[in-house]
């Protein structure tokens, strides 16, 4: 199992009650599964995506992340891993602004300490993702599309075992998503990542492996499509 | 630690800050310059003071007092040197002919070749020996200025009219201040004696100079004959003496000037910690992309202490840059208080001290803010949010290692751990009060928030505590500057103010004294027919304490254990003697006799500072020398004197029936209408008893006028840092709160605001900044000066408000510029700039 997530509960205290955003979350992913968590909006999604990110830590449970019960490292451990096995891709696209999309998809590598290389490979990577001839300009000189593709390219950089997208179409036009997504799949599928998409486009949902659905923070539903549709 | 990452990506990251970064960086490069120029300018002064001493002294040795040498020590003097020279110096009325005016000056007759060492600055170069050689004088140049007098032009002192051989532009070791009072008059020592100035009873001051034989330990000779000269109440100065004055002088204004630089610096570093403040808040999205990416906290950290230390590195050496040019400055801002022409060079103590301390500083309150960057946490890219950076416990080390930073400064200036511990208290007790009092105004804001007031007004007041505001560190940096600056008015203006007073309504405002015996019916009857009221006539006697409560003078200048202060044993007493006690003292002890009658014991009435002075009491006998005659009294009665009326006022008054014959002059005290009459009567007393002198209140003020405008000039000057520091955090503020305000200035826009709308929002902000910097330094500086005025200086506190409202005004005025003219590139922008950022 490259995710596990067992008896997960995160509560907010509040001044005179408590929120329980999870309520007792329950799940494993294997390698190489494309997984995707739906449900309306502050159902739990993001909260439960943070934590399996090792972004955050939960009230109560376990979450093992490549095997690391990551609740339990600090926070330069959990620092760690996500730089060796993890790939984040943000509705927000969350690019370096000071940075040109070169550096952006190289931070990552050089993070590792593998600077030699890692402009070749940043190259590549921008190429493969439409934007050969963009790697010298900055976010800003970008539109949302062109940036959510340098925020794949920056994802697939570090080769991680685990990619985190939450709501990557999110913030485009039909088209730009079409093509985000798209590239999504096919890197991912080149690179063999487990991917964990978090979105409320159902239309997305359906092209993965395995949905499953939040409410009012518990699962309600977890869907194997690729399993059903073969069925 | 990955340092080669932290290092590419801290320059990759300031990329588009560093304008940003170096604006605030700039109060920095203020307040190391101003450290800078002042220690280095101190270093200066003091090597000079090696090389100028002799000069500034004109001899070896000096040795004087206010009667003439001794017989007994003339042989032990005379075999010391091998030249002499001998200075008679006294203050007295001229009259100058050809303008019909009189003046008030310090007269000196000098005898042999003095100066030994540096020269006087005459015009022509001649006469600066030429006047010894007959009866001329060299006279003062601002004198010369005053009354459009020429080389050649006559002036008459006492008896005898002297040609002027020369102006007197400089004398060496003489400081101007005062000079306006009573001007130098230089003539021969011969020439002294047919003046007639010299009167029983004249204030006289016997000075000689003497050049003696380099090998001669002079200060070993001086301390085996210590004793002696204090039994004969002589001071001796030598050259070592006159450094270790100056050292100390000096010593003096260097800690004051070091003080005010280091406020400067520590404003400086408020504004440096609140930018970085601002800075770090708006890097917290990039701070947790790089912590979500994997970086560390500490390398996050590291990242932007690189960037802030860097900067900080080459804003020190920027200003120590600026500081050594502009230390060329300070001595002609301190002309007035230098004796001797500095000669600026660079000072490499001054730049190492300027570094260091430049550099901790900036490191130190940078760090505060800076520690927060470890607890970013990466969850901030799934949570966008505009909630300011929670403060790092460690601060609290951060806050203790600047007070120990402060302390070290100030112990290297005092050299005292008691006073680097009071002054360091002293300087966070000003800035905690100034944090108070601006937290409380803010707070006010909120609490009397004008809720019903127009959109424009509730708007623009808001912003003041708006999340990152910088109100308080505003309040502080600008009012601190405004309470300096309206301190030295207020202070100034009482001083000035109550000196005023002592000549309103029927306050007498003119004294004549060395008033003969023969001359006094003439006196008053001149007085009178200038219409002006004789409202005091008292004799003068001038005599010596001879012994006390059963010793001798000389035997209690021997005794180690006695508690009665120098200056009471050895004062030159101007005794009078009346029938009834001045209306102006209050009776403390005793009862005061007015009359003596024969059989009866002479009961004397001392002032109470001079009583506890000399450690006297109700009952103890005063044996008296008046001029060859003892006269034994006892203390009769203890009284406390009003110095704040202009009146002749006496330490010690006798009963009438007891001083009638001894030699004597009188004082006379009047009030003159207006400044022609005064001209007119110090005309007419100066043509008819020229060894009188004649003091009005005029000539105090004008001098009092002079020295204050001199020290508060330089008060204000470094004050002016204070402010020049404070408007720069303002700008920088402004400018680095610029995307928050592009945002909202944007969406205020989209929304339907005009332009004209926006810049009387911002209007309304800055003029409350303004006003409220304006108002916390005003009220600090009220407050402070009622208590310096009541409890320092004594003074009635009678506050003029025109001067305080002007600088008001002109705080607000400013802010409101400044702010405005910031604010235009911000009000500018397109919308599309704010859909970019999102």
């Amino acid at each position: 199992m490259i995710l596990e997530a067992k008896e997960i509960f995160k509560i907010y205290k509040g001044v005179n009650k408590e929120l329980t955003v999870l309520d007792n979350i329950n799940f494993q992913v294997t390698k190489g599964e494309i997984l995707s968590i739906v449900g309306p909006s502050g159902s739990g999604k993001t909260t439960l995506l943070g934590l399996c990110a090792g972004l955050d830590n939960q009230s109560s449970g376990i979450i093992k992340l490549a095997g690391e019960p990551i609740s339990q490292l600090t926070e330069n451990e959990k620092a760690e891993i996500r730089n060796r096995k993890v790939g984040f891709i943000f509705q927000n696209f969350q690019l370096l602004p000071t940075l040109t999309a070169l550096e952006n998809v190289m931070i990552p590598m050089e993070l590792q300490g593998r600077s030699i290389g890692a402009r070749a490979k940043a190259i590549e990577l921008l190429k493969r993702v439409g934007l050969g001839g963009r790697h010298d300009h900055y976010p800003s000189q970008l539109s949302g599309g062109e940036k959510q593709r340098v925020s794949l390219a920056r994802a697939f950089s570090n080769d991680p075992e685990i990619l985190f997208a939450d709501e990557p179409t999110g913030n485009l036009d039909e088209e730009s998503g079409l093509i985000v997504e798209n590239l999504l799949f096919d890197l991912n599928r080149e690179k063999q990542t487990t991917l964990v998409i978090v979105t409320h486009d159902l239309e997305l949902a359906n092209k993965t492996d395995r949905i499953i659905k939040l409410k009012g923070g518990k699962i309600v539903s977890d869907e194997c499509i690729k399993t059903a549709a073969n069925l | 630690m990955n340092w080669q990452l932290i290092v590419k990506t801290a320059i990759r990251d300031s990329r588009k800050d560093r304008s940003k970064l170096l604006l605030f960086m700039s109060s920095i490069i203020l307040g190391v310059a101003a450290l800078v120029a002042i220690n280095s300018f101190n270093d200066n002064l003091v090597r000079d003071i090696e090389t100028q001493s002799k000069s500034l002294l004109g001899a070896d040795m000096t040795v004087g007092g206010n009667k003439p040498i001794p017989e007994s020590l003339i042989a032990s003097l005379d075999s010391l040197s091998s030249e002499q020279s001998s200075e008679v110096e006294l203050f007295s009325m001229s009259y100058l002919p050809s303008k019909q005016k009189s003046q008030f000056v310090k007269l000196k007759g000098l005898t042999g070749k003095f100066p030994y060492y540096g020269n006087f600055l005459t015009e022509p170069t001649s006469a600066a020996t030429s006047f010894k050689t007959g009866k001329y004088a060299l006279v003062d140049d601002g004198m010369m200025l005053q009354y459009n007098l020429e080389v050649g032009d006559s002036i008459k002192l006492g008896e005898i009219t002297f040609p002027i051989h020369g102006r007197l532009m400089s004398v060496f070791g003489n400081l101007d201040m005062g000079s306006s009072f009573a001007p130098s008059v230089y003539i021969s020592g011969e020439q002294v004696s047919a003046t007639k100035l010299i009167q029983p009873g004249s204030l006289v001051n016997y000075k000689n100079y003497y050049k003696v034989d380099m090998s001669t330990d002079l200060d070993e000779w001086k301390k085996e004959r210590r004793q002696r000269f204090r039994n004969e109440s002589i001071r001796v100065t030598t050259v070592e003496d006159q450094r270790e004055n100056l050292q100390e002088a000096f010593s003096n204004l260097n800690n004051f000037l070091n003080i005010v630089a280091l406020i400067s610096l520590l404003l400086a570093c408020i504004g440096v910690a609140s930018s970085v403040l601002i800075y770090v808040n708006s890097k917290v999205q990039s701070i947790a992309i790089l912590r979500c990416l994997g970086m560390k906290g500490a390398e996050a950290f590291m990242v932007y202490f690189l960037q802030i230390f860097v900067l900080g590195v080459l804003s020190v050496i920027v200003g120590i840059a600026i500081g050594s040019i502009i230390q060329i400055i300070l001595p002609i801002v301190l002309k007035g208080f230098l004796p001797y022409e500095v000669n600026m060079t660079i000072s490499s103590s001054a730049i190492i001290k300027g570094f260091f301390m430049g550099i901790i500083s900036t490191t130190l309150f940078a760090l505060g803010p800076l520690l927060s960057v470890r607890n970013i946490t990466p969850l901030k890219t799934l949570r966008i949010s505009d909630d300011p950076v929670k403060a790092d416990p460690l601060r609290w080390l951060i806050y203790g290692l600047i007070i120990l930073s402060i302390s070290g400064f100030l112990y290297s200036l005092t050299g005292s751990l008691l006073n680097s511990g009071i002054l360091t208290l002293g300087i966070l007790a000003a800035f905690l009060i100034l944090f108070g009092v601006a937290k409380l105004v803010t707070w006010c804001v909120r609490k009397y928030f004008p809720k019903n007031s127009s959109f424009v007004l509730r708007q623009g007041l808001s912003n003041l505590y708006r999340p990152n505001n910088q109100t308080q560190t505003l309040i502080v940096s600008i009012g601190l500057g405004t309470g300096i600056l309206t301190l030295l008015f207020i202070l100034q203006g009482l001083i000035l103010g109550n000196v005023e007073d002592m000549g309103a309504g029927n306050q007498p405002n003119m004294i004549v004294f060395g008033i003969e015996a023969d001359q006094n019916e003439e006196m008053e009857s001149i007085t009178k027919s200038f219409d002006m009221p004789v409202i005091q006539n008292v004799p003068v006697v001038t005599m010596e304490l001879a012994a006390w409560q059963g010793k001798t003078k000389k035997e209690w200048m021997q005794d180690t254990t006695r508690t009665a202060s120098r200056w009471a044993i050895n004062r030159e007493a101007r005794v009078s003697y009346r029938e009834e006690m001045s209306e102006d003292d209050e009776l403390i002890e005793g009862t005061y006799t007015g009359v003596y009658n024969d059989g009866d014991s002479i009961m004397v009435s001392l002032d109470q500072r001079y009583a506890d002075g000399l450690d006297v009491e109700m009952g103890d006998e005063l044996i008296w020398n008046v001029q060859g005659a003892i006269i034994k009294t006892y203390v009769g009665s203890i009284r406390k004197i009003n110095f704040r009326k202009m009146k002749s006022r006496f330490f010690i008054l006798f009963p009438v029936g007891v001083l009638e014959a001894a030699p004597q002059f009188r004082i006379l005290v009047s009030k003159s209408p207006n400044k022609q009459v005064t001209a007119d009567f110090r005309n007419a007393v100066v043509k008819f008893m020229p060894n009188a002198s004649v003091i009005d209140l005029g000539s105090i003020l004008v001098t009092l006028n002079d020295i204050i405008t001199k020290v508060s000039y330089v008060i204000k000057f470094m004050a002016g840092f204070s402010i020049l520091i404070g408007l720069i955090v303002l700008i920088s503020s402004l400018f680095l709160s610029k995307f928050q305000r592009i945002r909202e200035s944007v969406l205020l826009r989209t929304l339907g605001a005009s332009e004209k709308k926006i810049y009387r929002i911002n209007a309304v902000e800055y003029t409350a900044l303004g006003l409220l910097s304006a108002l916390t330094g005003i009220l600090l500086a009220v407050v402070g000066s009622y208590l310096l005025a009541t409890f320092v200086f004594e003074l009635d506190f009678n506050l003029s408000w025109w001067p305080i409202l002007g600088i008001f005004v002109f705080i607000i005025a400013l802010t409101v510029a400044i702010g405005l003219w910031n604010s235009r590139d911000v009000i500018k922008r397109s919308p599309l700039e704010v859909l970019r950022n999102v």
